[in-house]
């Protein structure tokens, strides 16, 4: 029980972590990005072979980090042309480029699973009340935690994060300011793709890299935007740790069923709640 | 019995209190007029009338009977219809066929799932174009249509909904005086067994139809009665005609 | 369809358009027919099983038109609805029986009720929530799929399924397979065709244009949604019949995202609302991703990416029927 209820934390952080870019993405900007779970998998795979040492674990989060910050700035620059048109394509944009990916990152490291193996001296595991436990999810918690709490400290209690909660608002308004919100949009577009791709590097030794792994994410990550509510960085973290706790225990309880268990979760929240647990009707307002 | 009575309708926006504690009851057969400066309220009554935004507080009544938990739907199936402050109509779709959408629903029974021909309904269409003026013109897509032309639309989709009451947002507005004349001439010939609710800034035009006015102000009733006794009332006057151009307390 | 989508889809828009003349329609339509019913005499063995290929998944395009081009609900998670289909006709013809009618039935009604399942959720939500929800359930069921191994196989999948059965006897050959594939092609095409020229179908494309309008006008949107939502499923399960009657397998993939959302790549390439144009689309896709793919080293994928990437961009017309709301005019 305990076990698992770490796991749930452990995977909720990391989803937090994952999510919240999404969830700023679209908040502010009504970009729906499908192509955030195969920054996640490159990161996964960037993990997959520098892992095993220290400097490699550190080389792998500093080259996702990077890689992050530019593949999240060319997806900026990728979907402004899209800038007046429907989510839908948006949506497909990115889901192209997904696609685009994920293929090339399979002809680069090939169809099989490869497991990440933790940083040594994480390796082992620990004992925590009596149980044994992986020592590096419970280290994953930790940074998770403190990237969590800095994440949302920079959107709630920054100058920039009021820019960016301003636009999220009302989005007219903060133009109307005189302020580029294309510069916002690729700024935010790339911190929140660097998230995800660091993501990948931190969850390598939970998920390992495989084909498909990218969806299997991305879905987790809509479902904690969704039951979160859009443009909530709060709402981002409850989702996130909600949904890892009930993953985790659906898994553990109902195994055969565990996705339907999470999407029950889902689909309770959008009878209760529509808007999500923390989403203010303003932004989720349609074009 | 009334055709329409609301009685402490509310409606807020965070501290903004837009409609504000509303009673208000429209006769059978009237051609009652809601006019009040921009910001007053009255299109957010009209869409809490029409069940499109919920009331905090208060009822609707139609026809004497109570309305206020039913959804825009059942409220337009009991006789309740409106029209669009900006035309709202259908992209891909000819006028005809617009009319035709909501004859379907309104003449025949359920909607069928196969083809069907519906000459009952198509002649209802071509019927209510040309009531309103689109004779002919059936056959145009809506995109193609003049402004003046879709507001005339408006009308024959709402009119199409056969309703007891009929609830028009601003029907004149961006219109033609010769359009806007036709309008007033179509109102007037409207059968009295359909009563009128409207939203106008052209007081001529109010004033030329309306047997029944209400001035909202500031999301309260600040006086209802007959068009002559709007025109004379101190209340108005006093309340907000303080520089003595009325002019300024409707058109703003 | 519509004079505002015509120029969007050149000649695609002619099978619901009621102001077209029916004649040259009805010409066109039959001598398609009769071309892919001589097909299999003149084609390869190889040839003819692509072409059927290309038949169950245009039909499962085609019950996607009906959300997304015609209604506007832009669905990411379709392939659940034919994948469920799929995997109860496969499961019913393993285990009771696979005489013709039962197993398309069967995958008729599983994906209905799939659908309807979980269309009451999805169909009250717009926009943006619409794509996740959709996309959501998609991989949910997908993941079901994988795990739920005492009937659906795992991600092995549902193997070792047995040909369909007609008038008592096995369909072994390519070539009668094929027919079946097609009859039941075009029942579900002129199925989903009357719906869309239907007084219903046309409530459907108003709620498209303006969803507010028509609640105002006394049509109860949500439940004209939910009820297009199901049957869109329907038809899609009994595409996803014809998959397993024709491939003899099912894996989770096929109720992918990937699936998923080549059928999407497909309504749009033949332009949204036009059902011909995504039988098109369809065939466009299955050709690249089985007959060029495998010249691709298998990754056929990639290049579907850039296609969706350049339809994307060079298409704007053709996803501009898919607006998920359409500016009226004002």
């Amino acid at each position: 029980m305990l076990v698992s209820v770490l796991n749930g934390f452990a995977i909720g952080f990391l989803l937090f972590i994952l999510a919240v870019g999404l969830s700023i993405v679209f908040g502010m900007m009504d970009v729906l990005n499908l192509a955030h779970g195969a920054l996640f998998l490159g990161g996964a795979y960037l993990g997959a072979t520098f892992a095993g040492s220290w400097g490699g674990f550190l080389a792998a989060l500093g080259l996702a980090a990077v890689g992050g910050l530019a593949a999240g700035a060319l997806l900026s620059l990728m979907t402004e042309p899209l800038r007046r048109r429907s989510h839908l394509d948006q949506a497909l944009l990115t889901l192209g480029v997904a696609f685009v990916v994920a293929e090339l990152l399979i002809i680069a490291f090939g169809d099989d699973p490869l497991s990440v193996s933790a940083p040594p001296a994480l390796d082992g595991s620990v004992s925590v009340l009596g149980a044994t436990y992986p020592a590096y999810r419970l280290v994953l918690i930790g940074v998770g935690a403190v990237l969590a709490l800095a994440v949302y400290l920079v959107v709630e209690r920054t100058r920039v994060g009021a820019l960016v909660r301003a636009t999220v608002a009302d989005r007219e308004m903060v133009a109307t300011l005189g302020i580029d919100n294309r510069l916002v949009k690729a700024a935010v577009f790339a911190v929140g793709s660097l998230l995800a791709a660091t993501a990948g590097v931190l969850g390598g030794p939970i998920y390992g890299a495989r084909p498909g792994l990218d969806a299997t994410v991305l879905i987790l990550a809509l479902v904690v935007v969704v039951i979160g509510g859009l443009g909530s960085v709060r709402g981002a973290l409850v989702g996130a740790l909600v949904i890892g706790q009930v993953d985790t225990l659906g898994r553990v309880l109902l195994p055969e069923l565990a996705s339907f268990v999470l999407f029950a979760a889902l689909a309770l929240v959008l009878v209760l709640r529509p808007r999500g647990l923390f989403g203010s009707p303003a932004s989720v307002s349609t074009r | 019995m009334t055709a329409l009575r609301c009685s402490g309708l509310s409606r807020s926006f965070g501290a903004l209190a837009a409609v504000d504690g509303v009673d208000l009851a429209v006769a059978p057969g009237a051609r009652h007029a809601l006019i009040g400066p921009n910001g007053a309220g009255k299109s957010t009554l009209f869409r809490l009338v029409s069940g499109t935004m919920r009331a905090d507080a208060g009822r609707v009544e139609l026809a004497g009977r109570d309305v206020t938990g039913l959804s825009e739907v059942k409220r337009c199936r009991l006789g309740m219809s409106q029209t669009m402050q900006h035309a709202s109509l259908f992209a891909s779709m000819t006028a005809a066929e617009t009319v035709a959408l909501a004859a379907a629903r309104h003449e025949n029974g359920p909607i069928s799932l196969l083809p069907r021909r519906q000459p009952r309904v198509a002649a209802r269409a071509e019927e209510l174009l040309s009531d309103v003026g689109l004779a002919g013109r059936g056959g145009v897509a809506v995109p193609a249509l003049s402004h003046g032309e879709r507001k005339q639309l408006e009308v024959a989709l709402a009119l199409a909904c056969r309703p007891s009451l009929l609830l028009l947002d601003e029907p004149a507005a961006g219109m033609s005086p010769a359009e806007s004349a036709r309008l007033v001439e179509l109102l007037r010939g409207l059968p009295p067994e359909i009563t009128v609710l409207f939203v106008e800034h052209d007081l001529d035009l109010v004033f030329s139809l309306a047997d029944a006015v209400t001035v909202l102000h500031l999301g309260r009733v600040l006086c209802s009665g007959t068009p002559d006794e709007v025109r004379a009332s101190e209340a108005v006057r006093a309340a907000y005609l303080g520089t003595g151009r009325r002019e300024e307390l409707f058109l703003s | 369809m519509t004079a505002v989508d015509a120029p969007a889809v050149p000649g695609g828009t002619a099978a619901v358009s009621p102001r077209v003349p029916r004649g040259r329609d009805g010409l066109v339509a039959a001598a398609v027919l009769v071309v892919l019913a001589a097909a299999p005499l003149f084609l390869a063995p190889f040839a003819t099983t692509t072409l059927a290929r290309i038949l169950v998944f245009a039909l499962f395009a085609v019950s996607l038109d009906l959300l997304v081009g015609v209604t506007g609900l832009p669905s990411l998670g379709h392939a659940a609805y034919f994948g469920s289909g799929a995997y109860a006709a496969g499961w019913v013809s393993i285990n009771v029986t696979a005489e013709a009618p039962v197993p398309l039935l069967v995958g008729a009604a599983v994906g209905a009720v799939a659908a309807a399942l979980t269309g009451w959720i999805t169909v009250r939500t717009g926009g943006v929530f619409f794509l996740m929800l959709t996309l959501a359930i998609g991989e949910t069921v997908q993941q079901v799929a994988n795990t739920w191994e005492s009937v659906t196989g795992g991600a092995n999948g549902l193997t070792g399924v047995p040909a369909v059965r007609a008038g008592g006897a096995p369909l072994a050959n390519a070539g009668f397979v094929y027919w079946y594939v097609l009859a039941v092609f075009v029942l579900g095409f002129v199925l989903v065709w009357l719906v869309a020229r239907s007084p219903f179908g046309a409530a459907l494309r108003g709620i498209r244009d303006n969803e507010p309008r028509m609640r105002a006008i006394g049509y109860p949107t949500a439940l004209y949604k939910y009820g297009v939502f199901v049957i869109a499923g329907g038809v899609a399960g009994v595409a996803g019949s014809l998959l397993v009657a024709q491939q003899r397998l099912v894996t989770p993939a096929d109720l992918g995202f990937l699936t998923a959302s080549l059928a999407l790549l497909a309504v749009i390439i033949g332009g949204a609302g036009s059902l011909w144009g995504a039988c098109l689309g369809a065939a466009l896709v299955i050709l690249i991703r089985d007959a060029l793919g495998p010249g691709l080293g298998g990754h056929g994928t990639l290049l579907l990416g850039i296609v969706f990437v350049l339809v994307v961009y060079l298409l704007p017309r053709g996803a501009a029927g898919l607006r998920l709301r359409r500016r009226s005019p004002s």
